[in-house]
């Protein structure tokens, strides 16, 4: 099989899936023309992440590895989910195929990006060296494909 | 299961099976062999030879065995550029939308010094015969342009562009995989002097082809050996295998038009049906289309998780969506006919055979717009198109 069981059952079943109206953050990388969108919302209290959402336009393991990331950094603090690398997401999925590593690159973007746009609009500072400009997600699977 | 992807592969036939079984067990025999065991191998080569030769039109002398469309296409194309480089002709004329078998030989002959015009196939996913005659010129030593596409399944005038070939005296060859069982061919009506076709995609065994080269055309060995096929491609012959391939293959002739009649009238129920779902686009003429081939855009998904979604209702499906072609680009074909990347992204290519039921289709149809309507709910895309943020491309 193409995925593994944890991968198909977190596309099969994502959770925290769907649109959250009063975000704190909303984090949004990827790109159409690349096949994988992955937008992720947080709501933050006392530097806790108290709830996420996501919604995602991609294959299965786009789907898969935003859905478990929302998973691993609930009710976590702020700190913590900024630590989640795209590894991490890879390893919790039980594998992923190596064409697909991309999507658990961009589930941590996602992250990222969402609390960068919390501390933005709630006027915190933060280390901007944490994130890389611009559209990565398809310069990594650029990346990743030359190494194939 | 119900199988839809038969542009990718089909249902071996009882009747072709029950024909290859000799082959498999007591008929072992070598064909090359004098002993009766291996002549009567030679016997079922030689029937099959001119069966499929009848089938097509042409002579047992042109139809050369291969191991499937993809050695066809190769041999067919580096054949040509080979005889077009001894007269200093090294143009090749074809269309953006080719198999990759054709597309990345042809590559190979440009980073060899050939020059390729490939030809533009619009939105409707046909040519423009002036397109093509005005491309050729005096260096012109091959075209080679697909019969039917692979994936939006749209029919090339074929008879019109072999006859252009033919009054410029320019070799023509045509990848006829998806054609062959599924349409008329005839080769001279058509004036066709190279065709490839693949048993697999007409209920015959895979692993097993043909390359139909007109007489005095002088074939490039891809596989030096024996003498098998005149000399032109070594190696033991697949007796079970073709045999199996000129089962299915008389077969196919014989059912055309039933099969296509029962095809077409589910391929437009799916056409008409699924065309209903907001913002989606079928790919390829209407009318000018394999009768077994669907292929729609839906704007705000993807193909891969659709495809998975599909499957987990039971359907056999095929996209054109990058993640499952396994590389960064949707389909070239889709990106040919002009869709852009985000829209290529999200299509569904459903391909029927005889054996697709009314039944199974309804099913469908009752299936693909609800895994559409879960995929956009959860797609920021279609949030945004939704939203008023994006413009609606379909």
């Amino acid at each position: 099989m193409l995925y593994s069981e944890k991968v198909m059952d977190h596309f099969r079943n994502p959770r925290n899936v769907g649109e959250m109206e009063d975000a704190d953050g909303i984090g949004e990388v990827g790109n159409a023309k690349c096949g994988d969108i992955m937008r992720m919302y947080i709501k933050v209290k006392d530097n806790i992440i108290t709830d996420v959402k996501f919604m995602t336009f991609g294959c299965g393991s786009a789907i898969a590895t935003s859905s478990i990331a929302t998973e691993m950094i609930k009710g976590k603090p702020i700190n913590e989910a900024l630590e989640l690398s795209n590894k991490a997401v890879v390893e919790a999925l039980g594998g992923l195929p190596a064409h697909k590593i991309h999507c658990s690159v961009l589930a941590e973007e996602a992250v990222k990006a969402a609390v960068k746009d919390y501390y933005e609009k709630h006027n915190i500072d933060y280390d901007k060296s944490l994130y890389c400009v611009g559209d990565c997600p398809c310069a990594h699977e650029h990346d990743h494909i030359e190494e194939e | 299961m119900i199988y839809l992807d038969n542009a990718g592969t089909t249902e071996l036939s009882k009747s072709a099976l029950d024909a290859m079984m000799p082959y498999l067990t007591r008929e072992y025999g070598n064909a090359s062999s004098l002993h009766s065991s291996g002549q009567r191998s030679k016997e079922a080569l030689e029937t099959a030879r001119e069966d499929i030769a009848k089938c097509l039109n042409a002579s047992p002398r042109e139809i050369y065995f291969t191991s499937g469309g993809s050695e066809s296409d190769n041999q067919a194309i580096l054949s040509a550029a080979e005889l077009g480089a001894k007269k200093n002709k090294k143009h090749i004329i074809s269309s953006k939308f080719e198999h990759h078998a054709v597309l990345h030989t042809l590559k190979k002959l440009e980073k060899q010094g050939y020059k390729v015009t490939y030809l533009d196939v619009y939105e409707n996913g046909i040519i423009h015969l002036d397109d093509l005659e005005s491309a050729i010129t005096e260096e012109t030593c091959l075209v080679t342009i697909m019969f039917a596409n692979n994936e939006i399944g749209t029919i090339q005038p074929i008879k019109e562009i072999g006859e252009i070939c033919r009054k410029h005296g320019v070799l023509f060859h045509t990848d006829a995989v998806q054609a062959v069982g599924h349409i008329n061919v005839d080769v001279k009506d058509q004036c066709i002097d190279m065709l490839s076709l693949s048993a697999h995609k007409f209920h015959g065994p895979k692993g097993i082809g043909v390359l139909y080269a007109k007489q005095g055309i002088l074939l490039t060995n891809l596989i030096e050996g024996g003498a098998q096929e005149r000399g032109r491609r070594g190696g033991t012959e697949n007796i079970a295998g073709i045999v199996g391939m000129a089962q299915a293959l008389k077969d196919a002739v014989k059912e055309l038009d039933e099969v296509s009649k029962q095809e077409t009238k589910l391929r437009d129920k799916l056409i008409e049906s699924l065309g209903k779902i907001p913002h989606s686009s079928l790919n390829g003429d209407a009318k000018l289309r394999l009768s077994n081939n669907f292929n729609m855009c839906f704007e705000g998904i993807e193909g891969e998780s659709l495809l998975l979604l599909l499957d987990d209702a039971g359907i056999c499906a095929s996209s054109g969506s990058a993640c499952t072609s396994g590389s960064l680009d949707p389909s070239h074909v889709l990106l040919a006919i002009g869709r852009p990347h985000e829209v290529a992204h999200g299509s569904l290519r459903l391909t029927l055979s005889k054996y697709t039921t009314e039944e199974e289709i309804d099913y469908v149809i009752k299936k693909v717009p609800e895994v559409v309507e879960y995929l956009r709910k959860m797609s920021p895309v279609w949030d945004e198109l939704e939203k008023g943020k994006k413009q609606h491309i379909l």
